[in-house]
């Protein structure tokens, strides 16, 4: 392995960009977690097969990528560089794409993606409207490296920005860059990186300590893959922030919390990490310089309290991650009582553009005036999980100050089946649920808070009018009981006395007095808890108390659920629509279903466990819920 | 106790007790629990208390402290899973397989698990199968697959 220094960095990605350019094209087969759970790893291999079998291994160049961000279109693939987007491939296809468009020059139409008015096809990736909107920094390389092979990342010219600081021999320069970008943490505080940076060396000053930095990956949102994206797509962007942070800081170790439940993330973690290794940008004397980082992977074993900084450090050490106090910083004693830089997956991914393009370049994207104060606005882009009720699924990232409106209806392409929006959750089980009274309000950190939710780490669920608000609040409230560590009372006893009332409620047991209880233990909560978990754990309910209180008197007042969702407030019945097809008898799984064949069909309601599969698989909109 | 296969994880880990987690997770993968004469063993290999194991084995999600099944169904329920009808799709799940949410079934065959989001939200409702992932998975093709799971696993 030749080791990369300042001279020959820049020589080893012309030859890897020559190696490419030698290709007429290249066929980016996105192999990330939502596309291999529609088989795309088969699809690569069945994909190299055709090629070869073509003999046409010297014309075209199949990778496999991580998350393109078009998840709920997948499997995906686009070739490059001409841009031709193809999707809900089949085995199948591959041959169609090889014979019609490689071989034949003629791209196949009927498996791009449509226009929604017109059914038009859409030749281009970037005519799409879900990709036209985005603007990619923490992304830039999604869907365009393969992240198992460091060099394509050099191909992109990655590690230019560590070189460059490596060589300027400044780690104060690369400290002023982040503090101009006013980059704020996208982890979910929204804590200025630069501010951080410079508390933690002021402390290493203090102190004497070696510092670390950490890279928190645990991503413990239900309902978010940001980070888990990031670090499959493109590893190293992630491990070039990590170092240059840590020259910055003066740090000589790393580490990277990561969930175990993301396999495929740390294998590509560590495959990208011995291949830096190998070439000499972690390890000793980086690129030849004196500076020397190395880089150690932690798996979480599945609990949410370990995003929190304090318990993250805990799990780190190898112990339970139960929070602790916050009157010292983790800045000033953190991992093993050292000086800690803490930051999210993303808020790294973020860094070496940041140094590459400079501080001002970043901080003139997004809201506010951040010249003087990085609380003053939000600077950058932020990635968001764009999930749920909506057509559009997938990763998009979008500038800070967008509105929700337009991502959720132009990137996201509105609600599906002529529903209506309802509400946007973001911020996880810390934020809360927006009405679409607020659609038109710019997204950033201040913003969001102010609403009475979050920025969080970037879920943001949408939710048509077939959701229930109480439901909802249930949800969040059934996770936050169950994750709760339980060292502090309000939390511990909190989540789950919240939970019960709202469980009451959603059973229709809802009683007059039951609302205010909610608000007076909320705030007990937010008062008391020893951590950001219990202390924001009523957000879920207070927004949706805030915007959705008719729901809650509608299940309280009338044993009514609006959204038609709650169990013991619903039942199911056929209506005359119904023609007899069988087909929901043959599934319903207590035979409650019965009816001739070409009658209509009836349920007996003593046998109904309201499932709901009669109203899934029922074609003729046949079965009424009431 | 099979001493040789703890050693070699020990040995992967330098038997550096702040990797404490990362060992249960080889046991819990390598014997489907954590057999309490190993933790004994573990403690006293990496000179930890044994109540700082037995904190870590009942703190976190991803440790049993009794065997499970040869299959591991988890069932996401995640926010994004949880608006597309997971709740749905973990009770057509636990009817098939005749057992709750966190249980095995008495062949030692199928552990049921709500698991919190596993990262494929742009494709909810979805359920992981031993590591394979499932995507756009109603409540009725749910079970459809868990029972043809059952009937291949017969064969
Ligand atoms: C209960 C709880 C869970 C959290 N989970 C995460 C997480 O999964 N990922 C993350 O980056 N930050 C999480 N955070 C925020 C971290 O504590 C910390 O603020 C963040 O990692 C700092 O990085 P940033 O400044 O780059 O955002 C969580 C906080 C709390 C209170
Ligand atoms: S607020 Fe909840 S999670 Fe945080 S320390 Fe207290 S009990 Fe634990
Ligand atoms: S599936 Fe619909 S149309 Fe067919 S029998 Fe059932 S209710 Fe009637
Ligand atoms: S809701 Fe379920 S149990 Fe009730 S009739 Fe329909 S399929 Fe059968
Ligand atoms: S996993 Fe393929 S587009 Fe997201
Ligand atoms: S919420 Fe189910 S995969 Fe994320």
């Amino acid at each position: 392995m030749t080791q990369i220094n300042f001279t020959n960095l820049g020589s080893a990605a012309a030859a890897e960009k020559k190696r490419l350019a030698g290709y007429k094209a290249m066929l980016m087969v996105c192999t990330g977690t939502g596309c291999v759970s529609a088989k795309a790893f088969s699809l690569l291999d069945t994909l190299k097969e055709e090629v070869s079998k073509h003999d046409l291994d010297k014309d075209f160049l199949v990778v496999g990528t991580g998350c393109n961000g078009f998840c709920g279109q997948g499997p995906i693939l686009v070739v490059q560089p001409q841009g031709v987007f193809y999707q809900r491939l089949k085995k199948t296809d591959m041959t169609r794409i090889v014979e019609e468009h490689l071989i034949g020059g003629k791209p196949v139409e009927d498996l791009m993606h449509r226009e929604l008015s017109s059914n038009e096809p859409i030749h281009k990736m970037d005519d799409i409207p879900f990709f036209s909107k985005q603007k990619l920094i923490a992304l830039r390389n999604k869907g365009l490296v393969d992240p198992e092979n460091i060099d394509s990342y050099f191909a992109r010219d990655g590690y230019a920005a560590l070189k460059e600081a490596l060589e300027k021999g400044s780690s104060k320069g690369v400290l002023a860059e982040v503090k101009t970008s006013a980059l704020r943490g996208r982890g979910g505080g929204g804590f200025p990186a630069g501010v951080k940076w410079a508390s933690c060396i002021a402390a290493v000053d203090k102190t004497g300590k070696e510092p670390v930095v950490v890279c928190n990956a645990d991503e413990g949102d239900p309902g978010a893959f940001m980070d888990r994206s990031i670090i499959e797509t493109d590893p190293h962007t992630v491990l070039e922030g990590m170092c240059l942070g840590a020259y910055a800081i003066g740090a000589k170790e790393g580490f990277i919390y990561i969930r175990k439940e993301y396999p495929l993330a740390v294998t590509r973690l560590e495959k990208a990490i011995s291949q830096a290794r190998d070439r000499g940008l972690l390890g000793d004397g980086i690129m030849g310089s004196d500076f020397s980082f190395d880089i150690i992977v932690h798996r979480g074993a599945g609990a949410f309290v370990c995003g929190e900084s304090t318990a993250l450090m805990a799990s780190m050490e190898g112990r339970a991650g139960e929070p602790s106090p916050k009157y010292i910083h983790n800045v000033e004693s953190g991992y093993k009582d050292r000086p800690t830089v803490l930051n999210n997956v993303e808020t790294w991914a973020n860094i070496p553009v940041i140094v590459e393009k400079g501080g001002k370049w970043f901080a003139a994207i997004g809201t506010g005036d951040v010249s003087k104060d990085p609380w003053g606005g939000s600077s950058g882009t932020k990635v968001f999980s764009l999930v749920g009720n909506i057509n559009n699924t997938g990763l998009v990232e979008v500038p800070m100050g967008i509105t929700m409106r337009e991502i959720i209806f132009d990137v996201g392409g509105g609600i599906p089946d002529d529903r209506e929006f309802k509400a946007v959750q973001t911020g996880g089980p810390s934020g809360g649920c927006l009405p679409a009274s607020l659609l038109d309000e710019p997204v950033d950190f201040d913003t969001l808070t102010k609403a009475g939710s979050m920025m969080g780490s970037g879920g943001m669920i949408v939710m048509d009018d077939h959701t229930c608000m109480v439901d909802v609040a249930k949800y969040f409230m059934e996770f936050l009981k169950t994750e709760s560590c339980g060292k502090c009372n309000p939390c511990r006893e909190g989540t789950v006395t919240l939970y019960g009332i709202l469980d009451r409620i959603t059973r229709g047991e809802g009683v007059k007095g039951d609302i205010d209880d909610l608000e007076r233990i909320s705030r007990v909560m937010e008062a008391g808890s020893l951590c950001q978990l219990g202390a924001t754990a009523c957000n879920p309910v207070l927004s949706t108390l805030r915007y959705f209180r008719e729901e809650y008197d509608a299940h309280i007042n009338e044993k009514r659920c609006p959204g038609k969702v709650c169990k013991d407030l619903i039942t199911f019945t056929i209506n005359d629509e119904c023609n007899g097809c069988m087909v929901c008898a043959k599934r319903c799984p207590t035979n409650a279903i019965s009816g001739e064949k070409k009658a209509k069909h009836t349920i007996d309601q003593n046998e109904c466990i309201k499932c709901g599969i009669c109203n899934d698989v029922c074609k003729y909109d046949a079965v009424n819920v009431e | 106790m099979d001493v040789a296969k703890i050693d070699a994880i020990l040995k992967k880990y330098n038997g550096n007790p702040d990797f404490l987690i990362e060992i249960l997770q080889d046991v819990q993968e390598e014997w489907r629990y954590l057999p309490v004469d190993l933790m004994r063993h573990l403690a006293d290999e990496l000179g930890v208390p044994l109540a700082r194991v037995s904190h870590i084995a009942t703190f976190y999600k991803a440790f049993s402290l009794e065997p499970r099944g040869v299959h591991e169904v988890q069932v996401c329920m995640g926010t994004a899973c949880h608006v597309k009808g997971a709740s749905r799709v973990l009770d057509a799940m636990s009817r098939e397989l005749g057992i709750g949410e966190g249980q095995t079934t008495a062949d030692k065959q199928y552990t049921l698990e709500a698991v919190r989001c596993v990262g494929a939200c742009g494709v909810a409702p979805v359920v992981v199968i031993d590591d394979e992932y499932h995507g756009d998975l109603m409540p009725d093709a749910s079970a459809k697959l868990i029972s043809r799971h059952m009937k291949e696993g017969a064969r």
